[in-house]
């Protein structure tokens, strides 16, 4: 059912969800959906192939995106979405592949297939939606948990430093580094619409309240109240060295485009250490074989 | 069809399992791996990175078993046979990743060569003691079928067998090597590729209004898609529906995890394969796979050079486990001699399945060396006084 | 005549306030009545300044709202008649 109203106008979104399984599971307030919605106006704006994108999420509340988008998508283990995606790349070369995974999920469990795509420079675009908690277990610290919050694994609060991701992913080597907040949404859809236009590793953060758990607990008031708080205190420094952004409780956030820089991505890198190490022998990196199957789509 | 002979190095070689093992992947039609080196596996993805570029594929060598054992998935999604090979550690490693594709319904191959354990063992010396893991490693109901070469050739010939299981049940086959059998150089016929039967990918044909994921039309394997083909379908390890999408019901689950059981079990006949040799006449079988069963066959030799009317059955497939076979023997068998590189694993199948109608002597071995054909053949001995 | 027009899927809202707090011309407030699942959905006070910016679209993490201008729903329903109504 595409068109849930009876006038003769349809949102921009639906298009790109698999309608009949709405509504969606996520809490008032939590932002996973407005960045669904950027997502979909940067598919539109980047007039993106739909038939050859193909969404590989991990496990969590922002792993659940890959249900609910009408796209060829996986929802695939924990932390492993990266290296899921790595190998759909690999196979077919022509597919645009999109990580849409959470900050748990990409940089705790997830933290070793991060740096090293990064490193490698993998044609991924990957949108960490960092609610700062792992909330689909019931708000468990995470390693983006600022310094002081109170989770249920730190009741006491806590006590470690949070990884700064920006800072993580360039460091590893991505050629493409952003943050916003779910207020930022025009930014957002626009930095989504960049990383389509480039060839490589692209990590795009995305700050968005947890209501029910990280707000709830930490006494930061309710989805809008968060909306508000980033507006507030959010401030936009395009090109800040990834070092200098780091989160805090309740601070600044630092927000723009950090990195766009270019370098070779690792099929390009491969394709051309073979040609000029095998020459004519090198038969490229999919298969010759006739194609084994039909298949009558669409 | 026919092998693509762009893979397919005919002729007889003089090399390894685990090079055989490689060259029967690329005859399968692999064109994607993605490993992590482990001993002694790793000679299997040498090889295929060596080889895959001039034959029309890719290999990626990954940070760690956990990336291989999904990437390699991401690549049978992206239309590609694909695999990786390991050994205990990395075994272990991979156990989510194989219940993964067991619930995903992802065609692939996981190639362990065994190695003295627990934990680290022993890297560079044969045990057979992860049989039970194959079967059981991954938590949940699933099925896998697992293979056990006990030769360089059948290391060749047996993991295009792998991969065309594989692709007919849509399930992850476990090839169970061992460091003996890939690390001992024999000569390996590899045929033409118009000799060369392989299973394709179970493409869906219908069109894009039409196909459900996971819906099945009474053979219980349902047909494929991959990404880009414009089918815009869901894949999820919950359980999930017909269409792909999550249903976490106990309806759901029971329609699903019993047809993902029921595929495997209800083709058992055609899956299971052994080898017999003189069960016509034998009061007690040895039961064996992999390198051990080289072993057993010189025991169940010499058994027969001194009157003890003794025969073989050699499991080819480990898993299913050939329950029939085993109990048909049991009724008219005096007992089972079971040899394992372990302290007791497939021997406790055999048990199982012999229902007491026949005693079960089982031959165990810590690892690290194999048996001597002398302990076989005690152990023979005794049993045939029952 | 307002720029734009608002449309709301009253059954999706779950009342977070987006929508009404960041509609740049003050369009939106909470109204009164419920939803079936309890929420107060949002409903249009001033439709006369709408301009169509869909930013509520765009913020809504419910996928229940959405705005388009008064230009394109013309266009739209021309379209709609042209391919014989089917979306």
């Amino acid at each position: 059912m595409l068109n849930v109203l009876d006038d003769d106008t349809m949102n921009p979104v639906e298009p790109f969800l698999r309608s009949d399984r709405m509504p969606h599971i996520w809490c008032p307030g939590c932002g996973i959906g407005t960045t669904v919605n950027c997502f979909t106006r940067a598919l539109i704006e980047s007039k993106v192939d739909l038939e050859s994108l193909a969404l590989v999420s991990g496990i969590g509340c922002t792993g659940r995106v890959a249900g609910y988008v009408k796209l060829d998508s996986f929802h695939t283990t924990h932390g492993r979405a990266i290296p899921f995606a790595t190998g759909l790349k690999m196979a077919n070369p022509n597919l645009n592949v999109v990580v849409y995974s959470g900050d748990g999920d990409l940089s705790a469990i997830g933290g070793n297939h991060l740096i090293h795509a990064a490193r490698r420079n993998i044609d991924l675009k990957v949108i960490c939606v960092n609610n700062l908690i792992y909330a689909m277990t019931g708000g468990q610290t995470a390693p983006t948990t600022p310094g002081h919050a109170t989770t249920s694994t730190n009741p006491y609060g806590t006590f470690e430093p949070a990884f700064n991701l920006p800072a993580l992913v360039d460091a590893a080597g991505a050629v493409y580094v952003a943050r916003w907040t779910t207020f930022h949404v025009r930014q957002l859809a626009r930095s989504i619409s960049e990383a389509f236009a480039k060839k490589g590793f692209s990590f795009i953060e995305v700050i968005s309240p947890c209501p029910t758990l990280y707000q709830r607990r930490n006494k930061m008031g309710d989805g809008l109240d968060t909306m508000k708080y980033y507006k507030e205190k959010s401030k936009v420094k395009n090109g800040a060295p990834t070092g200098e952004v780091g989160l805090t409780l309740n601070g600044e956030i630092a927000v723009g485009k950090f990195v766009d820089r270019d370098r070779p991505d690792y099929q390009t890198m491969m394709r051309a250490q073979y040609v000029e190490t095998l020459g004519d022998r090198y038969l490229g990196d999919t298969s010759n074989a006739e194609v084994e199957t039909e298949c009558v789509c669409g | 069809m026919k092998a693509d002979p762009h893979g397919v190095l005919t002729g007889t070689h003089f090399i390894d399992g685990d090079h055989a093992c490689c060259e029967g992947a690329l005859a399968a039609g692999a064109r994607f791996a993605a490993g992590y080196p482990i001993t002694p596996s790793t000679e299997v993805v040498e090889r295929f990175a060596a080889r895959v570029p001039t034959v029309g594929g890719s290999f990626i060598q990954m940070e760690d078993e956990l990336a291989a054992s999904i990437a390699l998935q991401g690549g049978v999604w992206g239309g590609a046979k694909a695999f990786t090979v390991t050994s205990g550690p990395g075994f272990s490693l991979m156990m989510e990743h194989i219940g993964y594709a067991a619930m995903t319904e992802t065609p692939c191959v996981f190639v362990d060569v065994q190695r003295g354990g627990p934990s680290t063992g022993l890297p560079t010396l044969p045990a057979q003691a992860d049989m039970m893991q194959a079967r059981w490693g991954s938590h949940g109901d699933y099925e896998i079928i697992a293979l056990c070469p006990n030769s360089p050739q059948e290391c060749f010939d047996l993991t295009i067998k792998a991969f065309n299981l594989a692709e007919e049940f849509r399930v992850p086959v476990m090839f169970m090597m061992d460091e003996v059998v890939g690390h001992m150089t024999e000569k390996v016929v590899i045929p033409r590729a118009d000799e060369i039967e392989v299973v394709p990918r179970k493409h869906t044909k219908k069109s894009v209004e039409n196909y459900l994921p996971y819906g099945t039309n009474g053979d219980m394997v349902p047909e494929m898609a991959h990404a880009g083909e414009g089918y815009k379908f869901h894949v999820t390890g919950l359980t999930h529906d017909e269409r792909g999408y999550p249903n976490m019901t106990p309806q759901t689950q029971d329609k699903l995890v019993r047809r993902l059981q029921n595929k495997i079990r209800s083709a058992e006949d055609r899956i299971c394969l052994f080898e017999e040799d003189r069960l016509e006449d034998a009061d007690v079988v040895v039961v064996s796979y992999g390198i051990t069963s080289r072993v057993a066959q010189r025991a169940i030799d010499m058994g027969r050079s001194r009157g003890l009317k003794v025969g073989k059955l050699r499991l080819i497939t480990a898993w299913p486990f050939p329950e029939k076979k085993i109990a048909e023997l049991a009724g008219r068998v005096k007992a089972f001699v079971v040899p394992e590189l372990n302290l007791g694993q497939m021997v406790r199948e055999v048990e199982r399945a012999a229902a007491g109608k026949a005693k079960t002597f089982a031959v165990s071995h810590a690892g690290g060396g194999v048996h001597n054909p002398e302990e076989i053949l005690n152990a023979i001995v005794e049993a045939n006084r029952c | 005549m307002a720029k734009g027009r608002v449309s709301i899927v009253v059954e999706r809202c779950k009342a977070c306030g987006f929508c009404v707090e960041f509609c740049p011309t003050h369009v939106l407030a909470l109204s009164s009545a419920f939803n079936s699942k309890g929420y107060h959905p949002p409903h249009v006070v001033h439709p006369e300044k709408c301009s169509g910016c869909d930013l509520c679209g765009m913020y809504c993490p419910d996928f229940a709202i959405y705005g388009t201008k008064a230009a394109d729903a013309k266009k739209e329903a021309a379209a709609q008649k042209a391919t014989g109504g089917e979306k």
